[in-house]
């Protein structure tokens, strides 16, 4: 089985987010960069199908120079080998359209995706690649078994899960869940002396989709103060809930 | 040329996000001088869709779309879309409306927007506000395509009513091959969900443990509210996955959301900050949490929780 695990280079979660250039672009001064968590979960399930069933993992990333640190993670990691298309990317039509290109020339049976990355939060480029490459596609998918080609799949709905079955090739939206938190892997000194000799092959961009464009940025505005209520007058706060803000 | 919305429902009736989502696409038909039209599957009461000002609602009655398949739903969508020549088509964010939606936008060849937050800035484009980065920034996004593919983030609009003269039909679709199928379903199905409530109860590590959690579960009940937990609480497994709300959880955009024994870690609140009002009661003044909420109460969850849900059903029965 041959799979492919999409990457997405964005700010670890604790970064503070600014915006320059007139509010125009994301301010990555002093910013961490991390494989999107959603993504992580995703390759660390590929990295299961690799030692258990003999699958090849490859991954890829739609970024300029600056994404390779996280794909050579995705190497270290266990990965076997790692594209990089070479855009910057302005939304996530183009990443789809740039990933089905590529996959055009390969033959992949799985991909994975994270449900959505946690800065743009546009939770596209899953669901648009399966439907470009004539793929199935699995959402919000917290587990994944393939026997002999029997997919059984279980996908987080509102309020529950369900369990479905469908055939390769797959599309899926992984997200917490597909694995445990605990199973992910640190990258350790062999394995990050190992993703230094393995392939970074550097493609370039074929895609020009323009459906959507972003324009700016802005920050909420700050928020007032918090109105403290003691917990021996609790009445009070049950009359600021309901007269005040009316929400009981 | 009608704005074209879909209506989702659940076992044939409307969730509230469909009224909500018809209000929304009355008000940019209003400003677009267009008609509004609404698709809604599996459903006898697409009726209640006059009150908030649809003018058509296409029935689908399908019993191979009982379930939800969003190749089919998406399939649907897209054949209403051109029968009623849409060029903006306005979906919800539900778990199912978010799976759909990408692949609706391949084949209606639409710039698809998520997460957005108002009726559209400008038409000509249409440009819209949307959340990023976990509801710590806006982005102002223009679609560039001749169509449009909105995605509504929960209780953002509000429900309008506004009647109209509403006219209903049937609606036949080809349904494609497809290769996935629901093999079963596990649902708790008198509980409210955290993406449809309008209120949240969450609660952290400062219960201190899972047999801790009946008072969460009752103040939940008293305010019709769903539970929800922190990322430490999942991990610990002293509550389901399902639970977990924040960056790499599940979103909440309720009216209230009531944090109990949750410090306030900026992934936490980051996933939380869309609900309008924001509650916290933690022993520890310091919490980041004070910082972020509205009201909040600075004491021992063990003493505050029940008193609250004492005063509550009192509350309740004056009030009902």
């Amino acid at each position: 089985m041959k799979i492919l695990v999409c990457i997405s280079h964005v700010p670890d979660t604790t970064s503070k987010i600014n915006f320059v250039e007139g509010d125009t672009i994301f301010d990555k001064n002093g910013v961490q960069f991390v494989i999107n968590p959603n993504d992580e979960f995703g390759l660390t399930r590929a990295m299961w199908f690799k030692e258990k069933q003999g699958a090849s993992v490859d991954v890829i990333n739609v970024g300029l120079k600056d994404t390779e640190s996280t794909l050579r993670k995705a190497l270290a990691i266990g990965a076997d080998k790692a594209f990089r298309i070479n855009k910057d990317p302005k939304n996530g039509i183009t990443v789809a359209n740039e990933i089905a290109n590529f996959i055009s020339n390969e033959s992949y049976d799985l991909i994975i995706a994270g449900r959505e990355s946690i800065d743009y939060n546009g939770g596209m480029v899953p669901g648009m690649l399966a439907e470009i490459i004539g793929a199935n596609f699995i959402n919000n998918c917290i587990a994944l078994d393939i026997e002999n080609e029997k997919i059984t799949a279980t996908r987080e709905i509102d309020g529950g899960k369900e369990i479905i079955t469908t055939v390769l090739p797959l599309v899926i939206g992984s997200q917490k869940g597909l694995v445990e938190e605990s199973d992910l892997r640190i990258p350790n000194m062999r394995g990050i002396m190992m993703a230094r000799k393995k392939e970074l092959n550097v493609l370039e961009p074929q895609d020009n989709s323009i459906q959507t464009s972003s324009i700016s940025f802005e920050k909420p505005k700050p928020k007032g103060d918090v109105t403290l209520v003691s917990g021996d007058n609790l009445d009070e706060l049950i009359n600021l809930l309901h007269n005040e803000a009316k929400v009981i | 040329m009608a704005v074209l919305v879909y209506t989702e429902s659940e076992k044939g009736k409307f969730k509230k996000s469909a009224f909500e989502l018809v209000s929304y696409a009355r008000e940019i038909a209003n400003k677009t001088n267009s008609s509004v039209t609404a698709i809604s599957i599996n459903t006898d009461e697409s009726n209640l869709l006059s009150k908030y000002g649809a003018d058509k609602v296409l029935n689908v009655i399908d019993t191979n779309l009982e379930s939800f398949n969003a190749q089919l739903y998406s399939s649907v969508i897209n054949q209403a879309a051109l029968k009623e020549s849409s060029k903006i088509i306005i979906i919800g964010s539900s778990a199912n409306s978010k799976y759909l939606a990408p692949i609706l936008a391949i084949k209606l060849d639409a710039g698809y927007v998520s997460n957005v937050i108002e009726i559209p800035i400008s038409f000509s484009p249409v440009t819209v506000k949307r959340t990023a980065f976990t509801n710590k920034a806006f982005e102002k996004t223009q679609i560039n395509s001749e169509k449009a593919l909105i995605s509504l983030a929960n209780n953002s609009f509000g429900l309008v009513e506004n009647s109209s003269n509403m006219i209903s039909e049937e609606f036949d679709v080809n349904l494609p091959q497809n290769n996935t199928s629901v093999i079963s379903t596990d649902k708790a199905s008198d509980k409210v969900t955290i993406a449809d409530a309008d209120t949240v109860v969450s609660a952290g590590r400062g219960l201190k443990g899972p047999e801790n959690w009946g008072m969460i579960e009752e103040l939940a009940d008293v305010l019709g509210a769903a539970t929800a937990c922190s990322k430490p609480v999942s991990d610990l497994g002293w509550r389901p996955h399902g639970e977990h709300v924040g960056q790499t959880g599940k979103p909440v955009a309720s009216n209230l959301y009531i944090a109990i024994g949750i410090s306030g870690a900026i992934q936490h609140l980051a996933g939380i900050n869309s609900s309008k009002i924001k509650v916290v009661i933690n022993t520890d003044p310091e919490a980041p949490f004070f910082k972020a909420a509205d009201y909040g109460v600075v004491g021992d969850a063990f003493e505050v929780v029940p008193k609250l849900i004492n005063k509550l059903k009192t509350f309740k029965l004056q009030n009902s």
